[in-house]
């Protein structure tokens, strides 16, 4: 079976996985990340986003061996810093309720506050259109993402 | 809040799982919050099974109801501690496993708060008495004499304290009282205020544990493969190919098809995939959604079964204007964000399960009866579910587990992909709706009547032969306010082998529908404004009415009533889980496309206990309620689904989402139901919003203007 090394939150791993298997089922099932989560498989709903070499990313349509060489943070190495503004003001708003996609949701808005800690509207929608949440708290994440963007976080 | 800053997590769990279930801790609180000292063995008083004070002075309050996003893990403990006076900052808050001893687990129907306001306040007060009591007996003086407050009893008379924790040995001696006396709702301290949610780190860390991460020592994985028409079954399958593939471990075959074992999840599905099966598609395998439809149309064609009437309906009235109109739902799906799984351990005789469940209670027996064993030798470990919105009632889930882990003898983790969620569900059933009004010359409704076609869940799942009276389908139909002097609500059910059950709010996702929006037609047949045309059919000591009153102020609906061309608004009513919900939806219309811009609110759910989980509730029940109005259908072909992921299967993105008000109106009435109350209205407001935009009525969901 091959081997990869992977550098997922600063460190190097190296799993016994075959090629083609998403690097979110290495993440979950292989190294026990289990706060990237798996939800439609297909790149739709965005739960599994990640950071590949900061930029937001589905893991479940990237394959392993693509990983490979790159610099991996899942929501586990940004929960280093718990006192980063995005989780600050995610429990000051109460934006979760099942919980589920705010893994994606802040890995999303994450990576796009990094590169630009003041986006546009569309800029802001362009990025979080596509991160589903079936309990509905698109309103909370709007004013977390407004208060976020005033604040220069 | 001595010695204990070095405690590790993992003894920090050892302590506080003592006496059992405390796997899932939705522990957030430090640890040098609470270890008060960590001498061995601490002794528990446990007065009921909601809650349990240790020596160390730990008090751990008992979740019994599933926590799938709806807050009850918040809000149950809430009630405990509102009674119990301890700091809430303090408390440890522990899943319950199953367990008869604490009445119905199931989480559904909006009655967890409702159910448990009354039990819990008293566990908590219980509690309270007797902490009380001990101390007193302590000081040898009258219990009048000491209060409680924030985890100690003080003694009024010299400000002496005793920790709850100091008192558990005495306490635990004393019996328990049974009369206690609750706080009056202007004394309370917790319940009304907007306490955050417990679980809310766990969940943004990245750390908090939902069935899909559980992971047991020595587990293997599963994939199911199912008939793709239901009511199939395997006639023969061929394995050879699966078992090519790396981490392979076994096949075997389960009462739902043909399961898939491996070393990891990705292995489990892939080796699923390379099944060669060949099914027997049954006796379904030629239904299509058109087949489904004619059904509803010709059962439309009698009169029904009567639930409800007063007046005649026929009787001619002078100067009548009389309206027909008929509405249409199609099947919809759940699809919460975390697909079907299950942990299960089968091991001498007995599973242990953990299970993103609803229903508990109901994965236990329906996995004692798939395995042959007795229901006390099934344990079931509720985790922290991504979304349910009834899904999880259903226990199929847990029970494939549980049949794999029988049939490997290994622990197991099934995973059902997305499109196993959308295509083996438990649909909301379709219906039909034939609707007649009539109005007076004073533009007054003097006649009503609705006959509801759809399947029944009652019927389908539990009672075959299910009599008319008991018919499900009546949900939302009967016991209307509105004052009509004639009315006829009847209903007729039709058979479909599509798998049906309950969907956050269930039949109120189709009634109203069809209700509300056929009001607003009656209403605009009598050039009445739909707020008023309502107002006046409402008596005047309603709630219903009065939550109108309070909409039509909160939204402005008096003030500026023609919008821009293509603007429109709408309103609707309903009523049910005890609480009383009003809405106006605000529609922009361009093209074909709608915008919902905004929705206004307005709840009467008596008492209050988080308004942040309230408003929560409400922004959710929109969301989902818009979701199905504008975009949510499941069609049939061939006897399966058609539909298999968010592409074709689409629900409400954040660009769509509308500005939602909420408002309460205060009062100390008993508390009712907030997690399904606000669904109701959505369709038949947005539908209302779309007609007085453009004229045209909307009479079959999902709104689509181009047909």
């Amino acid at each position: 079976m091959p081997k990869y090394t992977l550098t997922v939150n600063e460190k190097k791993q190296t799993v016994d996985v075959d090629a083609g298997t998403p690097l979110l089922w290495v993440l979950r099932d292989n190294l026990g990340l289990t706060g990237t989560k798996y939800s439609c498989g297909e790149g739709i709903c965005g739960n599994c986003t990640i950071h590949v070499n900061g930029k937001a990313e589905r893991s479940c349509v990237i394959n392993v061996e693509d990983a490979v060489g790159s610099s991996i943070t899942t929501i586990e190495g940004l929960a280093e810093k718990p006192d980063h503004p995005i989780f600050k003001t995610w429990i000051e708003l109460e934006v979760s309720q099942c919980g589920y996609c705010q893994p994606g949701q802040i890995m999303t808005l994450a990576a796009l506050l990094e590169q630009n800690p003041k986006p546009s509207r569309k800029e802001i929608d362009d990025a979080l259109n596509s991160v589903l949440c079936r309990c509905g708290t698109y309103q909370r994440i709007r004013n977390a993402v407004d208060k976020l963007v005033e604040e220069g976080q | 809040m001595k010695n204990s800053n070095k405690i590790k997590r993992r003894e920090f769990i050892k302590v506080v799982g003592l006496s059992g279930g405390g796997l899932f801790l939705a522990s957030y609180v430090p640890l040098q919050n609470l270890l008060a000292n960590t001498g061995d063995d601490p002794k528990i008083f446990a007065p009921n099974v909601f809650l349990k004070i240790d020596s160390n002075g730990i008090v751990t309050i008992i979740v019994h109801r599933s926590e799938m996003g709806q807050g009850v893990k918040t809000a149950l403990p809430m009630l405990v501690a509102e009674e119990l006076e301890v700091d809430w900052d303090k408390i440890v808050i522990e899943q319950a496993d199953v367990d008869a001893k604490y009445g119905s687990q199931t989480t559904g129907g909006s009655t967890s708060i409702r159910r448990s306001w009354e039990p819990l306040r008293v566990a908590g007060a219980t509690a309270r008495v007797m902490l009380i009591t001990a101390a007193a007996s302590h000081w040898n003086v009258s219990s009048d004499n000491c209060y409680a407050e924030n985890g100690f009893v003080i003694n009024k008379l010299n400000n002496e304290k005793l920790s709850y924790g100091e008192l558990v040995d005495e306490a635990s001696k004393l019996s328990i009282p049974t009369d206690v006396k609750l706080k009056d709702p202007k004394d309370f301290k917790i319940i009304g205020k907007r306490i955050h949610r417990v679980d809310t780190p766990d969940k943004i860390y990245g750390k908090a544990k939902f069935g899909i991460d559980v992971v047991i020592p020595g587990m293997f994985y599963a994939a199911v493969s199912r008939c793709p028409s239901f009511g199939g079954s395997v006639k023969s399958y061929d394995a050879a190919k699966a078992k090519n593939i790396s981490g392979f471990r076994t096949v075997v075959q389960i009462s739902s098809g043909v399961a898939v074992v491996a070393d990891s999840t990705w292995r489990a599905f892939n080796g699923r995939d390379a099944l060669n099966i060949q099914w027997d598609l049954g006796p379904n395998a030629k239904i299509n959604s058109d087949d489904i439809h004619n059904k509803l149309v010709n059962k439309s064609k009698a009169d029904g079964y009567e639930f409800e009437s007063r007046g005649d309906i026929n009787k001619n009235i002078e100067e009548e204007k009389i309206l027909d109109a008929v509405y249409e739902v199609p099947f919809i799906t759940h699809a919460p964000m975390e697909p079907m799984n299950c942990v299960a351990e089968f091991k001498d005789g007995k599973a242990e399960l953990w299970a993103p469940t609803q229903n508990p209670q109901n994965a236990r027996s329906e996995v004692a009866k798939a395995l042959g064993i007795s229901e006390v030798d099934v344990t079931v470990h509720v985790t922290l579910m991504g979304g349910g919105f009834g899904r999880r009632l259903v226990s199929d889930f847990a029970v494939e587990a549980a049949e794999i882990s029988k049939a490997i003898k290994k622990p197991v983790k099934l995973t059902w992909t997305r499109q196993e969620d959308m295509k083996f569900g438990w649909y909301r059933p379709p219906s039909l709706h034939v609707l007649k009004g009539a109005i007076d010359a004073e533009g007054k409704a003097m006649k009503f009547s609705h006959h509801i076609i759809a399947p029944s869940i009652t019927q389908f799942r539990f009672a075959p032969d299910l009599p008319p009276k008991d018919y499900d389908i009546k949900e939302g139909t009967v016991g209307l306010e509105y004052q009509i002097p004639n009315m006829r609500i009847a209903g007729s059910i039709i058979k479909t082998p599509i798998p049906i059950s309950w969907l956050r709010s269930v039949y109120n996702t189709q009634n109203p529908f069809a209700i509300e929006s056929f009001i607003d037609e009656l209403a605009f047949a009598a050039n009445t404004d739909p707020v008023e045309f309502r107002m006046k059919m409402l008596p005047d000591d309603s709630r219903l009415k009065n939550v109108l009153k309070v909409l039509a102020e909160k939204s402005g609906w008096g003030i500026g009533k023609i919008l821009p061309k293509g603007r429109g608004r709408g309103v609707a009513l309903f009523k049910g889980y005890d609480s009383f919900c009003a809405q106006v939806h605000e529609v922009t219309i361009s093209g074909n496309k709608i915008k919902v811009d905004r929705v206004v609110a307005v709840i009467d759910c008596g008492i209050v206990v988080n308004p942040d989980l309230v408003e929560a509730q409400m922004e959710g029940a929109i969301v989902f309620g818009l979701s199905a109005a504008l975009k949510g259908e499941i069609t049939i072909k061939n006897g399966g689904v058609e539909q298999s992921n968010f592409d074709d299967y689409e629900i409400l993105t954040y660009n769509e989402m509308p500005e939602i008000e909420v408002h309460y109106v205060k009062n100390t009435l008993p508390v009712g139901g907030v997690g399904e109350v606000g669904v109701p209205p959505c369709a038949p407001a947005v539908c209302n919003a779309i007609f007085a935009a453009t004229g045209k009525r909307i009479r079959k969901l999902p709104i689509r203007l181009d047909s």
